[in-house]
């Protein structure tokens, strides 16, 4: 009779995630760098829920507790319905007590529902605690992105932060939701159930624990080969998927050059590999559980030999070793549980510390608490004696001072890597200045709030970043209460209505996940129509004609040049049609601005700009 | 599904061996039970004395015994010893075990099947316990009263010591068949197995009499069982180790072939093709659902089956043993089946919607760290926050959801398991007191019951599992049922081998699929060898799918491309895109060296021809800066160059090609005007007598071509001469004018 819980438990953790390791058991450790410290901000995140935990570890504790001595109680029933057997063959009792039994299996009925309701009531409580707190932390990530200064962003990639919003948050709230619960059963299990074994023989018990080595031992070979085997698969499953994603991104080079068969060849090969060793970790990660099984099966047979010996001695009943040989079949599941905890706990406190580290990261400073309001900018930008790098050590922008009218159109130009996207990041204040100041109708940009100063540019990036939503909403984005129809006409003004019109679903097609399906030159003219929508006061170009064709971009020239009647706007292009209408050039070089000027007066002066512009005459007119 | 049932066809011997061992492990296991309740039922609590027939008994005890039999029973009995002698050939070995058996008159029970051992069971069992009985009885006075009333008959008050049998083989024969009546009317309530029990104590007694040593009896039984008890366990962990092993080979091999096969098939996808599904979605479909199907097979294999050949089995253990029963097993599967039931109609659909619920988080993660600047430069940081709130909150309530209903489903699990096993001991105690079944009958029952239930609960598993692999299947379903449009004629026609190059579109046509509009439309022109063609037009006048269509990327919709005469649908792929050399938009290098992959185009090209290349394309001064030059590594994606590098690499490799047709897609936008131009001046040298389309947005960069196409939405707005076009068309001369100043012109 081994009705408790132990199967149900034992399969549910045996098949997870991807490639069939369990959370930890399987995979290699990864650990945590200050394990200690991680765990103590880990329960501090923890403590608003302690009521809840304090529920969850009673109802945990007590129904473990009710379902082990379950057995116990029963094995009482079982004894009185053999006696009652035997008297009522030897005709001497009353037959069997039905009373008695009835009553037992009743208080036992009582024990199961408690037991089960407990079981209920604690997961209840656990699912809702590990939700909230993975909700909690996603949202607090995602708030974090927006709070944290560009500048972050230069040193960590998007995967990093991706991953912790997911695998990681995952990671803690799974390991909290399930584990937890399992560690309090597992340890409650074999506590009690060794408490019960004394309590019936100490000798036994003793004969018992000679498992734990056994166990060990084989736990150990187990998880340290599969652990090899699965960083092994996880390698070769790394190189099967590099040449995929390399081969299907470079499909057409692949077709052009007839190299179709060349690259299914190199495929199989990385193909077989993997096979070998996948079928190897899967095997492997299979064995655990049978072999468990196994030791247990020993420790079995062991226990009855001694009990025989001891039974005949008269040193213990009967009964007494049909519950113990129960409770022994209950001893080897915990264990291997258990031989998990500190797998679980390392990969938690790893993933919670890369989480904490990230909200821990220094944000942006606050904004001013007594901001300039301003309804609409007039367009006036100065720079006054502007300093600035990108690390403190190095400073790239030295001294520049510029006033620039409203109405007027600046040029930025310079070779590649020059830096001149560095002055959009300074005037929308992605970037603080490290002294000097930037001024917009004679208001320092730090006096503002930073949505009141950005809400006064438009801006059309070199990257055309859109998201997956209708092409509708994406124009909209420019100006999220905009109607219909002034979509439309934002469109119409960036020139890129009829095209909108020309895809399937026209304006309600959704752009999918990596808005790939529609070309560069497209993304780009959409997002000049967001801005269009924008209606800013000051406009920033950067190289947003690049991968527009010439004859488009006069078009959205004349369009911008009608918006911008009395708006100051910024332009970054290498084109010199589009520099030379400029009201002042400003020439980067090395990430300063090295020059400043008109077309003409920065011809006159022969210098860098003079150099640029002479070479690029000559290439151009080559032909 | 079928699909996936098709893949595992090459490895049907070892899937039905797999299977196979998962009916020994089952039968294995079912037998498991039988073993350790022997160990306890026989071992522990008859001392290791199995049934009712003693090995050796004593001549005079078999005397004894003779009195409560009948003259057949007598008969049986008879045959089955035999008198003991040290001639016979196992007289050392029993006479090691009792060793008083050299002291008097003994006989060995033959070697007997254990059916025949049975048959004497119930004969030797009454004997023994009536004789043992009255040995006792006559031993105690007060016990002998106690069977005087039990068998209502005035049984002398003997004095103690006397011989009860010399006395009862004295009375008068009708009296003592009375007697003996009464005796066996008392044991025909009794079953076997309680006789058994009972009288283990009268063997026990009679082995100690033989001066055999009960502990060792025991500890030998114990031991003997506990040996089979490892053995089949042994057996179930080879049989689980084998099937481990089977099923991860069938599982990674199968897995192995349909990668396989979904890689080949996306290799002879078109452009087409490609853009329905997306790149980053083959490639998910390629891996990860791939992946998904392996693991669903091994689970298969390993879990789902066994459960079914368990249940079965059990279900068939547990009718024969107690049919009566066989109600209550119904019932646990009815109910533990509704709950499963309907616990999985409310969560299904939940549970289908976790992926694509954790892939909108991240999507929108993902956009919202690469979107960083515009969502500040618009402050939609609140809209990005709500949108991944509503994402967020989504996903929680969904998983939440899930999490519960499992949170409802263990715990009920557990106390329909429970439940059910006090059930079986109530209704079963009531059986063993109607003599109805035995108390062994009833314990092997409850374990066959909660094998039958848990594998039940196993097969449920395959509601959650199975979903998620059905989505997965699915996705590999739809890539490798796609025929691809663009296919290789049946019986294809080679190139006339003299001509070479001629490009000649006629009247031709393009739409993409469900689109409202054509992209091009009625275009017809001729690209001859020896000279540039070079095609101009707007962001979306569909200049680069005019040049698409020509290495069959996409096949027209009307209208047709013929290359040296023939329609480029009538000749093979490969036969096509061999004579042509494609330079895409964006330069794409694949991770080796340089060389490997200039070598692309042309594995046997000689050291030469490659430095040739890459002088022509204006690349050989920046390989020379690279630390290796030709051998200098390139990463995945080419992310260690720059993109103007991969451009002029890119060009080399189409030059490594030597073909008749050069087809520049854009290419050339990516370099700085003094490159292009140095290119463009080696590229006449070299490939003087090929046929050069150009497809730019540059007006310098083809200002002398041959023939310039103009496109504008779709349409051919002109051709002709750079000349010829500034004299008769108006959108080049709006392109030129917004390019070249005046005073450039005139130069």
């Amino acid at each position: 009779m081994s009705q408790n819980t132990a199967p149900i438990k034992r399969d549910q953790g045996v098949h997870r995630g991807p490639l069939g390791g369990g959370p930890g058991m399987m995979r290699g450790g990864e650990k945590a760098r200050d394990f200690k410290g991680t765990m103590k901000k880990l329960l501090h995140y923890l403590s608003p829920y302690k009521v809840s935990f304090i529920i969850v570890f009673v109802f945990a504790i007590a129904s473990t507790v009710f379902n082990i001595i379950g057995p116990k109680i029963l094995g009482k029933a079982t004894t009185k319905l053999f006696e009652g057997v035997v008297s009522q063959i030897a005709g001497t009792g009353n037959g069997i007590d039905f009373e008695y039994i009835g009553n037992i299996l009743l208080l036992l009925v009582g024990l199961y529902i408690a037991s089960s309701v407990f079981s209920f009531i604690q997961g209840w409580v656990m699912t809702g605690v590990s939700m909230k707190i993975t909700y909690r932390l996603r949202k607090e990530i995602s708030e974090k992105i927006n709070r944290l200064p560009l500048r972050y962003f230069d040193s960590t990639s998007q995967g990093e932060v991706l991953s912790r919003v997911t695998n990681d948050v995952d990671t803690v709230s799974q390991t909290l939701n399930q584990s937890l619960t399992q560690i309090i059963t597992s340890v409650i299990t074999m506590v009690g159930v060794l408490v019960m074994m004394f309590s019936i023989s100490w000798l036994m018990t003793l004969v018992v624990m000679i498992i734990l080595p056994i166990s060990a031992v084989f736990i150990g070979i187990i998880v340290k080969n599969s652990q090899k085997y699965y960083k092994q698969q996880q390698e070769y499953l790394g190189h099967v998927n590099g040449h995929v994603e390399e081969m299907f991104g470079g499909h057409i080079v692949v077709k052009a050059f007839n190299g179709e068969k060349r690259s299914i060849e190199k495929f199989d090969g990385l193909n077989n590999t993997l096979y070998s060793s996948a079928w190897r970790s899967q095997f492997i990660s299979g064995l655990m559980m049978p072999i468990m099984n196994f030791v247990g099966n020993l420790g079995y047979v062991a226990v009855a030999v001694l009990g025989g010996v001891l039974a005949f001695r008269n040193l213990i009943t009967v009964g007494d070793i049909q519950a113990f040989i129960q409770y022994v079949r209950n001893f080897t599941q915990p264990i291997t549980q258990i031989a998990n905890v500190s797998n679980v706990l390392q990969q938690t406190a790893a993933a919670s510390e890369r989480v904490f580290e990230f909200l821990a990261e220094a944000e942006e400073p606050p904004d001013t608490t007594n901001p300039v309001v301003l309804e609409s900018a007039r367009g006036h930008v100065e720079f006054r004696n502007v300093h600035f790098g990108y690390t403190p050590e190095k400073t790239i922008i030295n001294d520049f001072s510029a006033e620039i009218q409203p109405g007027q159109k600046i040029a930025i130009v310079g070779p590649t890597g020059a830096g001149k996207t560095t002055m959009v990041k300074l005037l929308m204040r992605y970037y603080d200045i490290q002294s000097g100041a930037v001024l917009v109708d004679g208001h320092d940009i730090r006096d503002f709030t930073r949505e009141g100063l950005r809400d006064k540019f438009g801006m059309v990036l070199q990257d055309s970043w859109l998201y997956n939503a209708t092409i509708m909403e994406n124009i909209r984005y420019g100006r999220l209460d905009a109607t219909d129809e002034e979509v439309y006409q934002a469109a119409r003004i960036a020139n890129v209505d009829h095209f909108i019109r020309t895809m399937p679903d026209g304006y309600n097609m959704m752009l999918d996940e990596e808005t790939s399906n529609i070309s560069q030159g497209q993304k780009q003219l959409l997002t000049i129509a967001r801005a269009v929508l924008s209606k800013p006061n000051i406009l920033i170009l950067d190289e947003a004609t690049s991968s527009v064709d010439t004859r488009t971009e006069v078009l959205i020239q004349k369009a911008m040049d009608n918006l911008m009647q009395g708006r100051t706007s910024f332009i970054i292009a290498h084109r010199l049609s589009t520099i030379r209408n400029a009201d002042r050039i400003l020439v980067m070089n090395k990430g300063d601005i090295v020059e400043q000027g008109t077309h003409t007066e920065l011809l006159e002066k022969n210098g860098f700009y003079a150099g640029i512009y002479n070479s690029q005459f000559e290439e151009a007119d080559i032909y | 599904m079928l699909r996936t049932i098709k893949y595992l066809k090459p490895y049907a011997l070892t899937v039905v061996v797999a299977i196979l061992l998962l009916f020994v492990q089952a039968i294995a296991e079912l037998s498991l039970p039988n073993y350790m309740s022997d160990i306890v039922n026989v071992g522990i609590q008859q001392g290791g004395i199995e049934n009712a027939v003693p090995q050796v008994i004593r001549s005079s005890q078999l005397e004894k015994m003779y009195i409560f039999m009948t003259p057949e029973e007598k008969n049986s009995i008879q045959s089955a010893y035999d008198l003991l002698t040290p001639s016979a050939a196992n007289y050392a070995a029993i006479t090691k075990k009792f060793p008083a058996a050299t002291e008097g008159e003994v006989y060995v029970l033959k070697d007997l099947s254990s059916e025949e051992i049975d048959a004497l069971n119930p004969i030797t069992g009454k004997a023994l316990l009536a004789v043992y009985t009255l040995e006792q009885a006559s031993a105690d006075p007060a016990k002998m009263a106690e069977l005087g009333q039990m068998t209502g008959m005035e049984l002398p008050q003997l004095p103690a010591g006397t011989d009860i049998f010399a006395l009862l083989q004295q009375i008068p024969a009708e009296q003592l068949q009375q007697i003996v009546d009464a005796v066996s009317e008392q044991f025909a309530s009794m079953d076997s197995s309680l006789i058994t029990q009972s009288a283990a104590e009268a063997v026990r007694a009679e082995n100690e009499a033989l001066g055999a040593d009960p502990q060792s009896i025991q500890t030998n039984y114990i031991l003997r069982v506990g040996g089979m008890m490892l053995l089949v366990s042994v057996v179930i962990v080879v049989s689980v180790i084998l099937n481990s092993l089977l099923s991860s080979r069938a599982g990674a091999g199968a897995a192995r072939d349909m990668r396989r096969d979904v890689f080949s098939k996306v290799e002879s996808f078109s452009k087409a093709e490609f853009e329905t599904f997306s790149t980053a979605s083959l490639i998910t479909r390629c891996t990860n659902d791939i992946t998904q199907v392996q693991m669903v097979i091994i689970m298969m294999l390993r879990l789902v089956f066994y459960a079914p050949i368990m249940g079965v089995g059990a279900i068939i253990l547990a009718v024969q043993n107690s049919p009566s029963m066989t109600w209550i097993i119904g019932l646990g599967v009815a109910v533990l089946l509704s709950i499963i039931l309907t616990i999985f109609s409310i969560s299904l659909p939940r549970f289908k919607r976790i992926q694509a619920l954790i892939d909108r988080i991240n999507l929108v993660t993902r956009e919202s760290l690469s979107g960083l600047m515009v969502i500040r430069a618009f402050n939609t940081q609140n809209f990005e926050l709500e949108r991944f709130d509503k994402a967020n909150v989504d996903l929680t309530e969904n998983n939440l959801f899930v999490n519960r209903v499992m949170v409802v489903m263990m715990p009920a699990m557990t106390l329909i398991m429970n439940g059910l096993s006090l059930l079986i001991i109530w209704v079963g105690s009531h059986q063993v007191a109607a003599s109805a079944i035995q108390v062994g009958d009833m314990m092997a029952f409850l374990q066959y019951a909660m094998q039958v239930v848990f594998s039940f609960l196993m097969m449920s598993m395959m509601f959650i599992i199975l979903p998620r692999a059905t989505v997965s299947i699915r996705r590999i379903d739809d890539v490798l049922k796609v025929d691809p449009v663009i296919k290789d004629p049946e019986t294809p026609k080679p190139f006339d081998q003299k001509s070479m190059g001629l490009v000649e579109f006629r009247n031709v046509s393009f739409r993409y699929p469900h689109a409202e509009e054509d992209v091009l439309c009625n275009i017809s022109f001729t690209a001859k060898p020896g000279e540039t063609t070079a095609i101009i037009g707007s962001t979306g006048s569909g200049k680069s799918t005019v040049v698409n269509l020509i290495p069959r990327f996409f096949d027209v919709t009307d209208g047709a491309v013929y290359i040296d005469g023939r329609d480029v649908r009538e000749v093979t792929q490969v036969d096509l895109r061999k004579r042509i050399g494609y330079i895409p938009q964006r330069g794409v290098l694949f991770s080796g060296t340089i060389e490997s992959n200039l070598r692309y185009a042309d594995e046997n090209a000689t050291e030469e021809e490659i430095n040739q290349a890459a002088e022509t394309a204006q690349a050989s001064s920046f390989i020379a800066k690279m630390e290796g030059g030709m051998d200098a590594p390139v990463s995945q994606g080419g992310t260690n160059v720059s993109g103007g590098q991969k451009q002029r690499l890119a060009i080399a490799r189409a030059l490594l090609k030597k073909p008749p047709i050069y087809i520049f897609d854009d290419a050339l936008s990516a370099l700085d005007f003094k490159t292009d131009a140095a290119l463009r001046r080696a590229l006449n040298k070299s490939t003087e007598k090929s046929t050069m389309i150009i497809v730019t947005q540059r007006v310098s960069t083809i200002k002398n071509a041959e023939q310039i196409v103009v496109l504008d939405e779709g349409e051919i707005v002109g051709k002709g001469t750079h000349d010829q076009l500034m004299e008769s068309c108006e959108t080049y001369r709006e392109m030129v004018s917004s390019q070249l100043t005046g005073e450039e012109l005139l130069r």
